[in-house]
């Protein structure tokens, strides 16, 4: 089908598999893959979503731009700031993943853990990917063309150091966690 | 070690450490960065494409995605194998399930198996629609995003964790508490 193979280089395909066992293993470790798990943290009775993301944050900024720092890595992979599009998306977002009670990573690590209606899920977001597809023209000219800043980073954006931001989010987290063990020491007592 | 992989329970702290080294390797070693909603249009625009190819290469989003590049490629790889991982995770704590209607829905909702997945379809495509507009997921803009401190990723933070709150107290309420 199409110009290119179907399918890209067999090293590439077996990095890409290794990383999906140990991302999905992780995930399903964690409890982020259950629909309980991801609607508790918006309902702000389960902390184990705010808990992961922020520690893998903060671990993997430390470790992405100290080998930046040490010439260890070239590329970064930073998306481009669309403002409008990456705000009123994660409004979108934030109402379906409400709705489905996983993100898409959850939903297939949630399937691989035996939840049925996370496999409806997964087929709507193949429904739903068709379906941007016809009105990306309208949205690139609406919405995404508008306040483009590139690839701009909170350090690039403000002329500060990265590290700056990479400590202050750090203490931010231990400030966030401490507080959050606190709380559910009491609310279990 | 075994003893470890079997355990039902990783403390959140330890899961989110991990992850974040998982990046510096997918940076490390492959060049990547995690992600995979990408890979949900790379589907679809493979299934459309079985049906009707010229509809998908004139397409100006789905052709970017799908003719030029190999339609299974290292994201889509990753999230077959993400399935995978999740399984053998719980096939080693013995905490596999087979749930249809999860509680918390069932106690808002009643216990209807037709309405769950109608409410999860629907889900979904809200869900990428919202993704593919702002460019990435939890884990494009919410992991990997976030570890850049890319703008357009803390931006969507920001408005997921607003939206997903708002909307989560509005479906299933304060009773759910």
């Amino acid at each position: 089908m199409f110009d290119s193979s179907f399918f890209a280089a067999p090293t590439e395909l077996l990095l890409g598999a290794i990383t999906g066992i140990v991302f999905g293993f992780l995930l399903q470790k964690s409890g982020v893959s259950r629909f309980e798990t991801i609607v508790g943290q918006f309902l702000l009775r389960d902390h184990r979503v705010i808990k992961v993301m922020l520690t893998a944050i903060v671990v993997g900024g430390i470790g992405i731009y100290g080998m930046r720092d040490l010439g260890l890595i070239e590329n970064l992979h930073v998306k481009n700031a669309q403002l409008y599009g990456n705000a009123l998306g994660g409004l979108i977002f934030g109402v379906g993943m409400a709705l489905l009670g996983y993100c898409p990573g959850t939903a297939v690590a949630a399937i691989g853990e035996g939840s049925r209606h996370a496999i409806i899920g997964v087929l709507g977001m193949v429904f739903g990917a068709g379906l941007f597809a016809q009105v990306y023209p309208w949205m690139k000219s609406a919405l995404l063309q508008e306040a483009d800043l590139g690839a701009a980073t909170l350090a690039s954006a403000t002329g500060l150091s990265e590290w700056l931001f990479i400590a202050a989010l750090a203490v931010l987290a231990l400030v966030l966690f401490a507080a959050l063990e606190r709380h559910e020491k009491r609310a279990r007592s | 070690m075994i003893c470890y992989l079997r355990q039902k329970n990783w403390s959140p702290y330890l899961v989110g450490s991990l992850l974040g080294m998982l990046s510096w390797a997918t940076f490390y070693f492959m060049d990547k960065a995690l992600g995979t909603s990408t890979s949900m249009v790379q589907a679809a625009g493979a299934v459309l494409g079985l049906f009707n190819e010229s509809l998908v290469r004139e397409n100006a989003y789905l052709s970017k995605y799908v003719v030029v590049k190999p339609v299974f490629d290292w994201q889509m790889a990753l999230v077959f194998s993400l399935a995978l991982g999740a399984y053998l995770s719980a096939k080693l704590s013995k905490s596999r399930i087979n749930e249809k209607v999860p509680t918390l829905w069932a106690n808002r909702f009643g216990p209807s198996v037709g309405k769950r997945y109608l409410a999860s379809f629907v889900g979904g495509i809200v869900l990428i629609f919202g993704a593919r507009l702002a460019g990435g997921c939890t884990s494009g803009h919410g992991i990997s995003g976030g570890l850049q401190l890319a703008l357009s990723s803390w931006v969507f933070l920001v408005a997921m964790f607003a939206a997903g709150l708002a909307s989560a107290f509005a479906i299933y309420g304060k009773g759910a508490r």
